[in-house]
């Protein structure tokens, strides 16, 4: 992929914006037909999901378990209508699989399973998972000496379950330069905004002094996450943690940075008036 | 004890283990070790001099070091994940069961210092609750090696296994038991002794002294039989039931506590398929108190003469000579 050139550039963008226009819509609408679901982080991580799937991770949707694939950990595995949305748009899972979502017996369970979906790499939903898998990923490149690369999303609540910190600590120990980590910084969890719950802030300082290389982007801006992510490592030797700014609930106007959008389910003319925004809408 | 028996040699099957990891890791190079800064405890000093490559020690973190090993297996490496069993499983077990059991991730637990080897540490280090907690996992094969061949074979099928297995080691040396040629099969109870009377189903450490209390019987013409039941998940159903039909009653022995781990599953098989008597040897639902592991032996029956005395009672029979 080269970025330098413009015309190619605002063409990928242009592509990313109509992927993850749809990934938006796929997912309230599996979260409004399943009455379940987590459609503020839906929201705020898939411009995130749609740009590494479509952009960054090398993958093969016709050898999802090529075994020298990027590997993506999707830790905050609550917001799987994104994910599974995102995999549809990437070619690894079926349009018709996502009406499915939580149905009985369905392959698309609440919580990502990856003996169930090609292209799950770990089975998340409990906090705090993902980043030491996707640690131990990076471990593995590293003894084998392989060129692929591991990225893993968390959310920022999430950032208060300590195996995080475990986990922080050993990826710079080791070096791992081919670990990219990304924050979905959203400000807000599932009771409140996250610095009431429990503060973060300074969270860059905060991963700076575990010894990572820490780069602040706007998590809904393609051209930020295109330089940031394609840019990979930032410096050798350091793990990098990318903090994406974002909005929670982010294209549905009565959505956006409201904390009870963390988990409600739409009504039916909230759903229209939602898809409306989004087809309409500027993103 | 039986006669002659103080004279058998003893091995601490972390020896074994220590060694056979380093000829597998020769041969293989996915196989690599994790540790929670306890390369002392599980022997492994060697295999980190050896493939420092290989060996990936995450300090005193027991969550990441099970979260980071299943990552390593995603990355198609075969991690032996080892840390003092209270720790590792207690510390982690929501990593065990999700990124483990469910997520099938290829991850061989090796809980060191298992039951209550660390004695006199107290509680805090003894890990008795372990069998009932990663028994109930789906996926994910237990096993509780009796000697140190077993736990060469063990660690061998685990190391071709596609899937998680937690083996539970302990520090505690034991007799030989099984010949070279022991053939490690998950589901298979391993009978080392005959006997119709009453049937000794024991695990791990315990085993020898089974063979002990067995001995002590027979002298009394109580001929028991004992069974090797280290595979705890799955767990060799017929095995449960022969020895609840073709016996009066079941002692089982194990150091662990008496709910959830080999005495619960036993008493669980013969409620579904044969009603039978059975007397549960381990630790009673209690916390230990202070004292040696030999100590803690004694004061909870797990030993030879405490065997042989629940067998007594179950069949109904004095103890006195």
């Amino acid at each position: 992929m080269n970025l330098t050139q413009e015309p190619e550039l605002s063409g990928l963008k242009e592509r990313l914006q109509k992927a993850a226009r749809t990934v938006r819509a796929r997912a309230l609408q599996m979260v409004y037909h399943a009455k379940l679901g987590h459609p503020g982080g839906d929201l705020s991580s898939a411009d995130i999901l749609t740009t590494l799937y479509l952009a960054i991770l090398r993958i093969d949707p016709r050898n999802p378990s090529w075994p020298e694939r990027d590997r993506f950990i999707m830790s905050k595995g609550h917001c799987s209508a994104a994910l599974y949305a995102t995999l549809a748009a990437a070619g690894l899972l079926g349009e018709q699989a996502l009406q499915t979502f939580m149905e009985p017996l369905s392959l698309l369970n609440g919580h990502p399973d990856r003996n169930k979906v090609q292209g799950v790499e770990a089975n998340t939903g409990p906090l705090g998972h993902g980043l030491p898998i996707a640690t131990g990923c990076a471990l593995a490149a590293k003894m084998q000496r392989a060129s692929w690369r591991t990225f893993v999303l968390t959310g920022d609540g999430e950032l208060q379950e300590g195996s995080n910190w475990e986990a922080a600590l050993c990826a710079a120990h080791y070096g791992l330069d081919n670990l990219t980590l990304i924050v979905d910084r959203n400000r807000i969890q599932q009771g409140d905004f996250t610095e009431a719950i429990m503060r973060l802030d300074p969270l860059a300082e905060k991963w700076r002094a575990f010894g990572w290389l820490v780069v602040e982007a706007n998590g809904h801006d393609y051209g930020d996450l295109l330089r940031v992510l394609g840019a990979v490592p930032h410096e050798k030797g350091k793990p990098t943690c990318v903090i994406a700014h974002t909005v929670k609930g982010r294209g549905v106007s009565f959505m956006e940075n409201k904390p009870q959008w963390h988990h409600r389910v739409p009504l039916e003319s909230e759903l229209a008036a939602a898809l409306e925004e989004l087809m309409k809408g500027e993103l | 004890m039986r006669e002659g028996a103080a004279a058998a040699e003893t091995f601490d099957c972390r020896i074994s283990f220590a060694s056979t990891l380093e000829e597998m890791a020769e041969r293989d190079h996915r196989v690599c070790a994790v540790v929670n800064d306890s390369v002392g405890s599980t022997k492994l000093k060697g295999f980190r001099d050896r493939f420092p490559e290989r060996f990936v020690n995450v300090g005193i973190a027991e969550q990441n070091m099970v979260g980071t090993s299943a990552g390593l297996a995603t990355g198609g490496m075969i991690p032996f994940c080892c840390g003092a069993s209270c720790f590792l499983t207690a510390r982690s077990m929501e990593q065990v069961k999700v990124d483990l059991g469910y997520a099938k991730n290829n991850v061989k637990l090796c809980g060191m210092s298992s039951g209550m080897a660390y004695g006199e540490l107290g509680p805090t280090h003894h890990s008795i609750e372990d069998l009932a907690w990663t028994r109930v996992i789906p996926n994910l094969t237990v096993i509780v090696p009796a000697d140190p061949v077993e736990t060469r074979a063990a660690m061998q099928w685990a190391k071709d296994h596609v899937g998680p297995v937690f083996l539970r080691l302990s520090r505690l040396p034991v007799p030989r038991l099984l010949p070279d040629s022991f053939v490690f099969v998950p589901g298979e109870a391993v009978t080392l002794r005959d006997g119709e009377d009453i049937a000794l189903l024991a695990n791990g450490v315990m085993v020898t002294r089974a063979l002990d209390a067995a001995a002590g019987l027979h002298e009394r013409g109580i001929e028991a039989r004992v069974v090797n039941m280290s595979s705890m998940s799955p767990i060799d159903r017929d095995a449960v039931v022969r020895s609840a039909k073709e016996t009066r009653g079941i002692v089982t022995v194990e150091e662990a506590s008496i709910y959830g781990g080999l005495g619960g599953a036993v008493a669980e098989i013969v409620a579904d398929e044969h009603p039978a008597r059975v007397k549960r040897l381990g630790v009673p639902g209690v916390f230990a108190p202070t004292g040696s592991a030999e100590f803690l032996f004694e004061h909870f029956g797990l030993t030879a003469a405490g065997i042989e005395k629940a067998a007594m009672e179950l069949l109904g029979k004095e103890t006195a000579k």
